[in-house]
């Protein structure tokens, strides 16, 4: 038998425990610290099995204290450790605000000390969670120079994009999907590979219109797109994967090719990511631009729990229809 | 202090070099005060007027490996850590001569190789890294101690707290201090909290703590070395509160009409330079002509330096754009 034929499927979730795993294995100044990630194996069991397998001081459990052990993790980091902080929900990222765009954020611009730090979001809506427990923070700390923004769609990024983030020597935010960690599925080569930080993917290549997005909202443009072609609309799907730094050039290249754009996302969209790729798309390519450009993300609001609330709040698969019929016309 | 157990457990080489580091921070204070009023700094300048037995003395009673996350009014821990004064008179002149090169400016200086975490202003900030540094000790297995404080106002802080609690629960090998002089800017101490002694916070986090006088070099000193000796041991943290008062305005633009001049007045008798030369004195270990001396020698010291500032360029416009991001290389071995 082939090393391929022996390769299991892995969920998103296990992508990341697998990239943890063995990032852990390879370099033992990674360490991991959070809520409930040692005996419990994390609120969502991205960690089980690690307390066993590497020890309390490599699994640490934390008190309730976000600004604390992200400021904690920052000194290990600045040390020469390589911690990775779990936030039990992206949401209580807000309570370590200051410490990352304050102190890790501005170290090494300040007085030259590189805080290789990885921290892990468990971000987005579509699991009834309600406010605080479905929000896209993202849009904060894209505005923070000095950070590095990762939001994988795909098991294979999951992990990539992972160790890429575990093995860069500036602080990155990794904001992994929820919804999707045990929705898709994929097999993941065998030996170690890392998709490098700052390169988008076209994963749906197609020439009337380009959807630039990330997250779980990379399912949605592919399923929209798989409607449409039977429509003759043909969609390019560009996954951003990396939010800071942009890959501009993979983004003007879709652009100048389709002459289309929709930025689709689903933090909310007043100052969100889509609105700065548009500046930049209105700045660098408006000479090819046949159409305007249109952003679907959701309203104004916290994302609310009730389910007819929280279907309404989220894009959908027909909002994106829609709006490719709109700028068809173009 | 007792001169009798300061002659007992202070070699005197280190006595005296503490004294000359009090005098070298007065000196390079003083001048860069100098050159605030000159109109030459532009942006704010703390001193640590009056306060500088606390830096002096618990940097002195640090080994060379272990780091400092220092409080806003800490000079002298960055002059015995090797900072120089033409660095430091650089770094007020956002020159490139200066620690971080013009990006940022004041006291907001550091180095790692120095064992120097850099200031944040956002006050408490880096006790929790502080915390950090510890467990990087600890998980290690080094001998090394972390060293942080802030000042009385800083101490509201949630991150005072939580830096405080999270050490505490995994025994880290940090010490904690406050620099209690009395006022937050204009805020005394009554309006900051609800006790009289800041030693309290460190009881409801199990975490041992004592009062110091902040004035007497020789009391820090030893009171750091207690705690650091903990700390290396594998004892866990220590909470040491430094009794002072600030001298100057919050900064130097503040006359500081809030506070009472009898409060000053009664405090400027209990000056940390005054303090160590009587110390001295009593101990026969200087008189006024070697405290004269060493005067001479710490303005000398920033002459040169004031020298070294004046010639050091200006950075680059375009050198705002540079070290957004760290390379591979520069990571901590
Ligand atoms: C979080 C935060 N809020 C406000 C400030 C502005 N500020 C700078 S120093 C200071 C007072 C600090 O008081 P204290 O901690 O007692 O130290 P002191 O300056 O009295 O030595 C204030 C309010 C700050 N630096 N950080």
């Amino acid at each position: 038998m082939t090393t391929a034929t022996l390769a299991q499927e892995v969920t998103y979730i296990d992508a990341i425990s697998q990239a943890l795993d063995e990032e852990m294995s390879r370099d033992e100044r990674v360490f991991l610290m959070g809520e409930d990630i040692g005996a419990y194996g994390g609120a969502f069991k991205v960690t089980e099995g690690f307390l066993k397998k590497f020890g309390e001081w490599r699994v640490l459990d934390t008190p309730l204290s976000e600004s604390g052990f992200v400021g904690a993790a920052i000194g290990a980091a600045m040390m020469g450790l390589r911690p990775v902080v779990e936030m039990q929900f992206a949401d209580f990222i807000s309570c370590a605000f200051d410490q990352i765009t304050e102190v890790a954020a501005k170290n090494h611009y300040r007085w030259g000390a590189a805080v290789p730090l990885v921290i892990r979001a468990p971000f987005g809506g579509g699991v009834h969670g309600g406010p605080f427990h479905s929000e896209c923070p993202e849009g904060w700390f894209f505005h923070s120079p000095g950070l590095k923004i990762v939001a994988p769609s795909t098991p294979y990024d999951a992990k990539g994009l992972l160790k890429a983030a575990i093995r860069d020597p500036n602080p990155v935010l990794y904001f992994e999907h929820k919804f999707l960690y045990r929705r898709i599925k994929a097999t993941l080569p065998q030996e170690d590979f890392i998709v490098p930080i700052g390169k988008a993917d076209i994963k749906r290549s197609g020439g009337d219109i380009s959807v630039i997005t990330y997250g779980a909202m990379v399912h949605l443009a592919l399923e929209a797109a798989e409607l449409l072609s039977k429509e003759g609309i043909d969609l390019e799907v560009v996954d951003l994967r990396t939010l800071i730094p942009l890959d501009k050039e993979t983004i003007y290249a879709s652009v100048r090719k389709t002459s289309k754009v929709i930025l689709l996302h689903e933090d909310n969209k007043t100052g969100g990511i889509g609105a700065e790729i548009s500046a930049l798309l209105a700045e660098d390519c408006f000479d090819c631009l046949d159409g305007p450009i249109l952003r679907i993300a959701p309203p104004d609001t916290p994302v609310p729990f009730s389910t007819p609330l929280e279907e309404f709040f989220l894009p959908k698969v027909s909002d994106i229809v829609a709006g490719a019929k709109k700028l068809a016309v173009y | 202090m007792d001169q009798a157990v300061v002659a007992k457990d202070i070699k005197r080489s280190d006595l005296l070099e503490m004294y000359y580091y009090l005098r070298l921070t007065r000196s390079l204070e003083d001048r860069i005060t100098a050159l605030y009023r000159q109109g030459r700094i532009v942006g704010g300048v703390y001193t640590s007027h009056g306060m500088e037995a606390i830096a002096v003395g618990y940097a002195s009673a640090l080994n060379p490996d272990d780091v400092i996350a220092p409080f806003h009014r800490d000079m002298g821990a960055f002059l015995v850590r090797g900072f120089t004064p033409g660095e430091v008179i650089a770094q007020y002149l956002g020159k490139q001569g200066g620690p971080t090169k013009g990006k940022d400016g004041n006291v907001h200086m550091g180095d790692l190789k120095r064992g120097m975490i850099g200031f944040v202003s956002h006050l408490a900030d880096n006790m929790p890294v502080a915390a950090g540094a510890a467990l990087a000790f600890k998980i290690r297995k080094e001998s090394r101690v972390a060293f942080a404080g802030t000042g009385d106002g800083g101490t509201s802080r949630g991150d005072f707290h939580e830096a405080m609690n999270l050490a505490s629960v995994r025994k880290l090998p940090v010490v904690f201090f406050c620099t209690n002089n009395q006022y937050a800017y204009s805020t005394p101490l009554r309006y900051q909290m609800a006790i009289t002694d800041v030693v309290e916070r460190a009881k409801a986090y199990g975490m041992p703590g004592e009062i110091v006088d902040g004035n007497d070099v020789a009391d820090v000193y030893l009171a750091c070395r207690r705690a650091i000796a903990k700390a290396r041991a594998g004892e866990g943290p220590t909470f040491l509160e430094f009794k002072t008062m600030r001298m100057h305005g919050h900064s130097e633009h503040d006359a500081a009409k809030y506070v009472p001049r009898e409060l000053l007045n009664a405090w400027q008798c209990k000056d940390p330079i005054i303090c160590a030369e009587q110390l001295l004195s009593r101990l026969g270990y200087g008189d006024e002509s070697y405290f004269h001396e060493v005067l001479e020698r710490t303005k000398k010291e920033v002459d040169i330096g004031m020298e070294f500032a004046e010639q050091s360029p200006l950075p680059e416009g375009r050198e705002t754009l540079v070290g957004v991001f760290a390379t591979d290389d520069e990571v901590s071995p």
